[in-house]
């Protein structure tokens, strides 16, 4: 949810002064894209396309990196909406970037159980490694850094999320090795999900 | 007691269709289908299963309240686990995924819908690739789809993923969402069960409870009810997490106290520690003190402890962790959650936060404490859902429990308790 990032707290807010998504460039489905974009719509009843919003958004968001405004008018378009109805869901969910973000989004889980088990010591470790603060992207593109709500792995505390892999108790003295390993080997640097990874012992 | 939901989760396979079928998998479908369901529905209030998402309301009645005179109907499965310290159904759809298809299919025949949505958050996205596996591996060899087992009965299980919003686990807030629309509550009544998805009848489930669903059909209600204390039958999972030495998923009989789940379970508190506060239920719900360990973890006996069991998600805490920060943490969190419907919650979880973070850097007064009272009562029981409760209980608990400490802030002008744990700096708002 991103409710408050909206409303410029502390700042004169108005309602014409607020920020719409950037136009980016022209945006279509590839054709691959529009196929599964077809088949998923069929999981909803026919007068109900709308519900197809999130993931018909996953699908713009995986093929062009975050959310423009053409990829918002042409989910609209596709689903039979207003443009309006999407920006709604878009402004919501945070999971919907509206810039361009890194390679890797390093997404530091920040409550409680994480952060009795050091993930704040982790995101200032980051912070230091990288040279950006939570919210920014590093000038090559590389890194975006986050810091996220519970991400439901309490037990592996702390975790970090990156893109949609997840790495599991990341201690703070450990950040460096894993920015350079993720710079060197890409997502293959992570733990993943440990009940993933016993299941494919 | 032995565990059965999370009996095989330590085998290599237990995710694949073979193994489930090897271990008595989909019997518990095959005998429901030879029922009526309406049959179904009497087993399941007679095996007293209380929801296990957080509000432990008796699954039998829910179902039964389903409106059975309009159609379609749909199950919605709760899968948007997001309640800090929670991560029970994350394991069991990874490791046991066809329980849950089962469960579904099971509530389908029962509530007589056709279709079933798996409603997942958007960070489990290595969960919903299994499960996922585990859906089209179930249509292959006929537990899903068109006449299942040949009986002429008819279920489809779609999962819809979620996009970051711990709202989308309210009941209603997640069938807006499965619509298309903002995760925001709806006013009730009229109920799911009345108006829910599109309008229809709809039973909202959590992954945990339908996963039990296919035990009592298998065993029996008197079975399952017999598992546990009155009115709190069958197995329970605890997710165990914080300053404890082997945080984890247990899964126990709910005759357990919490004392045998931190201490026995998950091995106690980390060495040269001492027990400090237990939230028992999740961060929605009040503090226990390390005196009522020895509270039964079942709902009604933390009821009676003056907390609730919630979502089972124990977070121990030692000695170092400061009750400030504590509120401040889980305040940033609502903060950041609050999906904005109403008023009292999205304007006052934003005043809590800021008020908590001032009287933990330091530069609070004696008055800002009564402030905190009064906004946080401002905000309970005034919300559409219970969000609105469930966000000032982070600071009524420690006000309560822990006033000296918010004393001492404002009176030493700083932190007290400022553990190796937390950031060097004071953690800014980043969102």
């Amino acid at each position: 949810m991103s409710f408050h990032p909206k409303m410029a707290y502390g700042a004169t807010f108005h309602k014409s002064s607020r920020q719409l998504e950037d136009e980016g460039p022209s945006f279509a489905y590839t054709p691959e894209n529009r196929a599964r974009f077809d088949a998923l719509v069929l999981r909803y009843p026919p007068d109900r396309r709308r519900s197809a919003v999130l993931p018909a958004l996953y699908l713009a968001q995986y093929q062009q990196g975050y959310i423009t405004a053409n990829a918002i008018r042409h989910v609209a378009e596709l689903l039979g909406i207003t443009r309006a109805d999407v920006e709604d869901v878009v402004s919501f969910y945070t999971m919907f970037y509206t810039r361009p973000v890194g390679k890797f989004v390093l997404q530091v889980c920040r409550t409680l159980s994480c952060a009795v088990n050091g993930a704040e010591c982790v995101t200032e470790a980051l912070v230091d490694k990288i040279g950006i603060k939570p919210g920014e992207t590093d000038p090559t593109g590389t890194f975006t850094l986050l810091e996220v709500e519970c991400l439901g792995a309490c037990d592996r505390a702390p975790v970090v999320m990156v893109n949609d892999a997840w790495h599991e108790c990341q201690r703070p003295e450990d950040v460096s090795t894993l920015v350079d390993d993720l710079k060197a080997r890409g997502e293959g640097a992570l733990s993943g999900c440990y009940h993933v990874v016993e299941g494919k012992r | 007691m032995e565990p059965i939901l999370t009996k095989y989760v330590r085998e290599p396979n237990s995710f694949t269709l073979d193994f489930y079928l090897q271990h008595e998998g989909y019997d518990a479908l095959k005998l429901a289908l030879t029922k009526k369901p309406d049959e179904i529905i009497e087993m399941v209030k007679a095996s007293g299963l209380r929801g296990r998402g957080g509000a432990g309301f008796p699954t039998g009645m829910k179902w039964q309240f389903v409106d059975k005179k309009s159609s379609p109907r749909y199950i919605a499965c709760n899968a948007d686990e997001s309640e800090p310290g929670t991560f029970k159904d994350h394991l069991l759809m990874e490791r046991n995924p066809h329980l849950l298809i089962e469960g579904c299919a099971i509530g389908c025949y029962a509530i007589g819908a056709k279709v079933a949505y798996i409603y997942i958050r958007g960070e489990f996205f290595h969960v919903q690739q299994i499960l996922e596996k585990a859906i089209d591996e179930a249509y292959a060899r006929g537990f899903l789809g068109k006449n299942i087992q040949g009986s002429g009965f008819d279920c489809d299980v779609y999962i819809h993923r979620g996009a970051g919003a711990y709202e989308a686990g309210e009941e209603t807030a997640l069938l807006e969402s499965l619509e298309g629309k903002r995760a925001q509550p709806r006013n009730k009544p009229p109920f799911p069960a009345v108006v829910g998805l599109y309008d229809k009848p709809t039973a909202v489930n959590n992954v945990e409870t339908l996963c039990n669903v296919p035990l009592i059909v298998a065993k029996g209600p008197a079975w399952y009810s017999a598992l546990g204390p009155e009115k709190n039958g069958g197995p329970k999972l605890y997710c165990i997490s914080g300053h404890v030495k082997r945080p984890g998923v247990y899964e126990a009989s709910m005759h357990i106290t919490l004392r045998e789940l931190i201490e026995g379970h998950a091995g106690g508190v980390r060495d040269g520690h001492t027990l400090k506060a237990v939230i028992p239920g999740g961060s929605s719900v009040p503090i226990l003190l390390p005196d009522q360990l020895d509270t039964q973890a079942s709902f009604d006996g933390i009821q009676k402890a003056g907390s609730l069991l919630g979502s089972a998600a124990i977070v121990v805490l030692d000695e170092t962790t400061c009750m400030v920060w504590l509120a401040e943490n889980l305040l940033h969190f609502y903060r950041h959650e609050s999906c904005g419907k109403c008023t009292p919650c999205r304007e006052g979880t934003d005043w809590l936060h800021q008020i908590l973070r001032r009287i933990e850097r330091g530069e609070g007064q004696m008055k800002d404490l009564d402030l905190l009272q009064s906004v946080a009562d401002n905000i309970a029981g005034k919300t559409l859902c219970a969000f609105g409760d469930a966000a000032a209980t982070p600071v009524l608990t420690t006000l309560k429990h822990f006033r000296h400490e918010y004393e001492a802030h404002v009176n030493e002008g700083r932190c007290t308790l400022p553990a190796t744990w937390r950031a060097r700096q004071p953690v800014g708002t980043t969102h």
